[in-house]
């Protein structure tokens, strides 16, 4: 394998995803990714000097309305999944001393 | 008319005999339920059935049919939704643990233009978890099986709903395809599957996974019911800002057996190495038959198509691992029982409820987004998805259709793909660059391989050029006749003899 990920790099990566693996998982998720990055080497062989990023097929713009209140009190709704609820709000846990 | 009657009609011919009063919305919805109960056990094509409300539905649709309200051609039709288009009060799970009690409060605006038109919802069907596979193995509520023989997946990730179109127990379902995911099961299962142009069909509702590439799309038994079906779907929806306004959305007025001078390209790409013989035999076949009704056939090199795997990956992948970060345990979904402090509640609830398909590919999205690897990556890729886009540009210069496979093979058996996560993405080889470039595929049963196991044929156009595709595919299938799976048809003759 040509890309050799390290369990530093991994664990970076897990920070980013916010994910937390078990050590079979780390050294599988190593594995996994390094062949993956392997093969997406291939896109290397392409000359894309001077190609523009392509992010979407058609041309997109942003779409603005009005400012205007269309909707109204969706509180209940909003709240109806949440794991844990506490005075019209989802409940956390405690963040600030 | 006798439940197998019933079964065996498409969807627009049941919504015919519905509206002439030769049978009704009630009767299908039974008829359709006791095919579910019949097949479940062995196939799990579903992972919520809502028995009672379609009932309850199929009544209110009766008397607006019966009231002159209702006269779209597919009125008190019942229809199977994929478990990742939310629905107001109806479990949508994503076929993940993350989700496993979301009751969505809203309606996505595809489902709510089916119910407009009058549809009778049955229940949500089964998916890869979070659409990301191509075998319905991922999900977090068991596999599903192919009703041409259960030894083998019946394709993904929208292999729940094919399943049940292949199966009878539906009439039409709903599916979403970004890589695939529509047309490779359809392919699988022997059923019609169509993904439109992006932006045709809102996605408000649709839970997101790659989003500049995800589209809704119809499964069903023929290519008219997936452009009547398309007809209702077609919609601009300002809650979607990549929806296209669109005049042409008339596809039904495209189903004409008539393709005297259609120009179809052939990519001689698309017949090369790794594709198995008897699928590009029955590929090639339909191609002949369609050149003898007078369409001009020419091979040509597409180019590009090796990179599209690569560009793909990198692009969903970063696209979910943005998706995905609102699964934290907070607003809605699964939240883990222990945990320290805020952090480690996000990190638990996601490890725990995500399976290993999802966190793989979130992990490739958050690696290629990352400062150092973002250009080498994350910007290749979408330059390479442009020249990708240009490839086809030139391609529909010369063609009004792009005619290949829709996979390298057919059905595998369960417990073959999962091992070998990249051997499973190459599988998606002639699928995916369509979703990088936005362009609409169809995919109709062509024939089957020695072992029983259906081969698809699919049909590319240029972006809002599903005419040409729907004509494509109308005009070859008039020239074979829809085939159930013997394990339908064996429940429903259990049926009569009772």
């Amino acid at each position: 394998m040509a890309h050799m990920i390290d369990d530093t790099t991994i664990e970076y990566v897990g920070i980013l995803a916010q994910l937390e693996l078990d050590q079979t998982e780390k050294e599988a998720a190593k594995n996994d990714m390094g062949r993956m990055l392997d093969y997406i080497d291939k896109l290397n062989e392409l000359d894309t000097d001077g190609v523009e990023p392509m992010s979407h097929v058609f041309p997109v713009h942003n779409v603005f309305r009005e400012d205007v209140v269309e909707n109204g009190d969706d509180r209940e709704n909003i709240l109806k999944n949440a794991p844990e609820r506490k005075d019209g709000a989802f409940k956390v846990p405690k963040t600030v001393e | 008319m006798t439940a197998k009657e019933i079964l065996s009609l498409t969807a627009v011919q049941l919504g015919k005999k519905i509206k002439d009063g030769e049978v009704t919305s009630v009767e299908a919805v039974k008829a359709v339920l006791d095919q579910i109960k019949a097949m479940e056990p062995l196939l799990n094509s579903f992972v919520t059935i809502e028995e009672e409300k379609a009932l309850e539905q199929a009544e209110e649709v009766q008397k607006r049919i019966e009231a002159g309200e209702l006269t779209g051609p597919l009125a008190g039709v019942p229809v199977a939704v994929k478990d990742n288009i939310c629905i107001d009060g109806m479990k949508t799970t994503c076929s993940s643990k993350i989700l496993w009690d979301f009751v969505p409060t809203y309606t996505a605006t595809a489902v709510e233009n089916l119910k407009r038109s009058g549809a009778v919802i049955l229940g949500k069907t089964n998916m890869d978890e979070f659409a990301m596979g191509s075998t319905t193995e991922t999900s977090a509520y068991g596999a599903t099986r192919n009703p041409w023989n259960p030894d083998h997946v019946p394709g993904g990730s929208s292999g729940g709903s094919c399943a049940a179109v292949a199966a009878a127990e539906c009439f039409y379902a709903l599916g979403s395809d970004t890589g695939g995911s529509i047309r490779q099961p359809a392919s699988f299962c022997g059923v019609t599957g169509l993904k439109p142009t992006y932006g045709t069909i809102s996605r408000y509702g649709l839970i997101a996974y790659g989003s500049s590439l995800d589209q809704i799309g119809p499964v069903a038994k023929d290519v008219t019911d997936c452009a009547a079906v398309l007809e209702v779907l077609a919609s601009h929806d300002e809650k979607d800002s990549t929806s296209v306004e669109r005049k042409d959305c008339d596809f039904t007025e495209a189903l004409r057996d008539d393709v005297k001078g259609m120009r179809i390209g052939i990519p001689a790409d698309y017949l090369g190495e790794g594709l198995d013989l008897e699928v590009r035999e029955a590929v090639l076949k339909a191609a002949r038959i369609l050149e003898e009704k007078g369409a001009i056939l020419e091979t040509f090199d597409l180019g590009m198509v090796e990179y599209a795997i690569p560009a793909y990956y990198v692009i969903a992948s970063a696209e979910a691992s943005s998706n995905l970060s609102r699964f934290d345990g907070v607003k809605y979904g699964y939240r883990a029982k222990e945990y320290d402090g805020l952090h480690g509640m996000y990190k638990k609830s996601r490890s725990q409820g995500f399976g290993p398909e999802v966190k793989r590919r979130i992990m490739l999205g958050s690696f290629v987004l990352s400062s150092g690897y973002y250009d080498a990556y994350y910007l290749k890729a979408l330059k390479t998805k442009a020249l990708i886009k240009k490839a086809f540009d030139e391609a529909f210069s010369k063609y009004d259709v792009i005619l290949g496979p829709a996979s390298p093979s057919t059905a595998p058996k369960l417990g073959e793909s999962l091992s070998d996560p990249l051997k499973m993405y190459l599988g998606d080889i002639y699928t995916i660059s369509v979703n990088l470039a936005g362009l609409p595929g169809l995919t109709v049963p062509c024939g089957k391989d020695s072992k029983g196991l259906p081969i698809g044929v699919q049909f590319i156009g240029d972006c809002f050029k599903e005419k040409n595709i729907i004509r494509a595919g109308f005009a070859f299938e008039q020239n074979r006749s829809y085939e159930m799976p013997q394990m339908a048809a064996d429940a429903m003759a259990g049926k009569e003899e009772k």
